[in-house]
């Protein structure tokens, strides 16, 4: 196959990698610090994408803009979720909090459905075609962008949680729960504001996202199975291996669709989530059990 | 992996009254339920078509009793030995495409398809547990990887020729009882009873036999069980076939009833979904669990779509009443009944 085919399917790849990059980071946060698999992940996705939606077509906000909206009013509302709903329910068996965020998912699912109707939306803004040259390919900007914005904000995230007090206080709580609250930390309070920042980075990644991809109340299937292979390849609760994982799944996706076609290219996604899965359920960076 | 360190015992589940009783017995014993209950249900269904023999009252019963079959399908495994699945609708899927690709490329009689989709459900059932079972998958992880197979099965059915591709299949109406496709929809009925009757009777099995009782301890504490001498894998891959070949022949039934599937029907999420519903806000295992959710869903989808022409409203409702439902009866709806129940036999004493 002609080498620039190639190169062009490995860029886009690694631009759509950014993207789940930023999607899974939030993810694999709230199941590193709760131990919560938050099914509801790509329907709260979904909601922050209408929510740029409705902030451009009716105040004519910038998507790029409207982060500054988005990020605070998803990390509020993952806030206040968690301390009003999910937390009271958090000391029940694991498996419940699973049937709790899927509930929670089906929910706003349909309640989109009943205010937002069925069909798929796309937005429009000035730099939505213009194309920059990378190497042999051209690309869209908006994709550039959007991956050098999740880029940064992933390294953010990490820096935040290294250097911030709070941030200490997210990973002691992951690494010992118990000793945490020995040491005068405000546990519950920790919880709510990891969800609330796995949340928000889902605001963000709806303001990268929503130049370049539609919004319909079923968004969230297209990512939900995608965002959890990047976490469980990367390992639960590392964020390295968000990361690397959301890239290599970029990739998967790419050139799946390159050799086997439209139809099939989505099998390689669920196939390395199943074998991760069988054969190296920590995954690439996670802690060996 | 799936750790919670500080599960601790006294907030393990709510218990707004405090009444130590039923939540510590969950799903409890291994009594058979009375025999005047089975004959009740069995009456009252087999009445049915004939007090309400409207095209619509039919249609109603068959969709209330089809989705009591494939919630009774994820019942057993999720319900009675606990192994939590998001992607049931492989197994229904599995059926569904194995006994129309028979009728439809090899001339198969549908009839003939029941134990076929059977056997393609156990068969998918049995991949998928010896697979995630040996890799010792549980709770959460068991889950989502049931969710993955689905979605490569959907991708896979899409994408070959055998399945006729997103175009689906359609299958063509030759009414008549030798094709399993009834000029009457009470015959749809009569059969959809016969499979659930089926059903509920292994369910009543498993609350009696050694087997669900295996099945209990393995839900309870899986390695108290294997502390017990249980060969966990063996019977968890056993209610795995058991399930799939249930799940397997609702999906041969629902291909003969609406005459067509396609592979968003056959492997979407949404039927997943909807079997771990009617048997979640039912009640997961117990016998009676699957129908009383299912009667639940389709009054409830039938009951919004008469009111209001508003899309979604039936869902939101339904997702609203798993999380009460979790929040507050942790043993389905069928615990209900038991608690009033004891609470006026209480009072009678």
């Amino acid at each position: 196959m002609d080498s620039t085919i190639i190169a062009s399917a490995a860029i886009n790849g690694l631009l759509l990698g950014g993207i789940y990059t930023l999607v899974a980071c939030g993810l694999t946060l709230i199941y590193g610090v709760l131990h919560i698999i938050n099914f509801a992940h790509g329907s709260m996705l979904m909601l922050a994408m209408f929510g740029v939606y409705y902030l451009l077509t009716l105040l004519g906000i910038d998507p790029y803009l409207s982060m500054f909206i988005m990020v605070p009013a998803m990390f509020l509302f993952g806030y206040l979720l968690y301390k009003g709903l999910i937390g009271r329910l958090a000391s029940g068996k694991d498996e419940n909090i699973l049937l709790v965020t899927l509930g929670l998912s089906i929910l706003i699912e349909n309640l989109a459905l009943m205010f937002f109707k069925g069909d798929s939306r796309t937005i429009l803004v000035s730099y939505s075609d213009r194309m920059v040259e990378l190497g042999p390919t051209l690309v869209a900007m908006p994709k550039l962008i959007s991956f050098a914005v999740a880029m940064v904000l992933c390294a953010l995230l990490g820096l935040f949680m290294q250097r911030t007090d709070t941030g200490r206080a997210i990973r002691a709580v992951a690494k010992e729960r118990v000793g945490a609250r020995l040491v005068g930390i405000d546990v519950d309070r920790i919880f709510a504001i990891s969800y609330g920042i796995g949340l928000a980075t889902l605001g963000a990644a709806a303001c990268l996202m929503m130049p370049i991809f539609y919004v319909s109340p079923s968004v969230g299937h297209v990512f939900v199975l995608v965002a959890f292979t990047v976490v469980v390849l990367g390992g639960m609760g590392s964020f390295l291996g968000a990361v690397v994982g959301g890239l290599i799944i970029g990739l998967t996706e790419s050139f799946g669709g390159l050799y086997l076609g439209e139809s099939l290219g989505q099998i390689g996604i669920s196939v390395i989530f199943i074998l991760i899965l069988l054969f190296r359920p920590s995954g690439l960076f996670g802690a060996r059990q | 992996m799936s750790a919670t360190p500080d599960r601790s015992p006294a907030s393990a589940q709510s218990n707004p009254k405090g009444e130590g009783s039923p939540m510590n017995t969950p799903r409890s014993p291994l009594l058979p339920l009375p025999w005047m209950l089975h004959l009740t249900v069995l009456a009252i269904a087999l009445a049915y078509p004939f007090v309400f023999p409207s095209s619509f009252m039919l249609n109603f019963g068959v969709l209330a009793l089809f989705y009591a079959f494939i919630g009774q399908s994820w019942n057993i495994s999720g319900g009675f030995a606990g192994q939590l699945s998001f992607g049931h609708v492989a197994f229904f899927g599995a059926g569904a495409y194995a006994a129309t690709i028979a009728q439809m490329r090899f001339g198969i009689s549908p009839w003939l398809g029941l134990p076929i989709a059977a056997m393609a459900g156990a068969l998918v059932g049995g991949i998928i547990g010896v697979l995630s079972f040996r890799a010792g998958l549980k709770g959460s992880y068991f889950a989502l990887i049931t969710l993955a197979f689905a979605e490569v099965l959907r991708i896979v059915s899409n994408s070959v020729t055998i399945t006729g591709g997103g175009l689906g299949m359609l299958i063509p109406m030759k009414p008549g009882a030798a094709n399993l496709q009834f000029v009457e929809r009470s015959g749809f009925y009569f059969l959809i009873l016969v499979l659930v009757a089926i059903s509920i009777a292994l369910a009543e099995w498993l609350r009696r036999s050694k087997f669900g009782a295996q099945l209990a301890a393995i839900r309870e504490n899986e390695d108290a069980a294997k502390a017990l001498g249980i060969n966990v894998f063996r019977e968890k891959v056993k209610v795995m076939l058991l399930s799939g070949a249930i799940g397997g022949v609702g999906g041969c039934f629902f291909a003969q009833y609406f005459l067509y599937i396609d592979p968003l029907i056959a492997f979407g999420v949404d039927k997943s979904v909807e079997m771990l519903l009617v048997s979640m806000i039912g009640g997961a295992g117990t016998v009676y669990g699957p129908m009383v959710g299912a009667l639940l869903l389709a009054l409830v989808s039938d009951g919004t779509r008469a009111l209001t022409q508003i899309q979604g409203l039936s869902l939101v409702l339904y997702g609203a009443l798993l999380v009460i439902i979790i929040a507050y009866l942790p043993n389905g709806l069928i615990d209900l009944f038991a608690r009033i129940k004891a609470r006026f036999s209480r009072g009678r004493h």
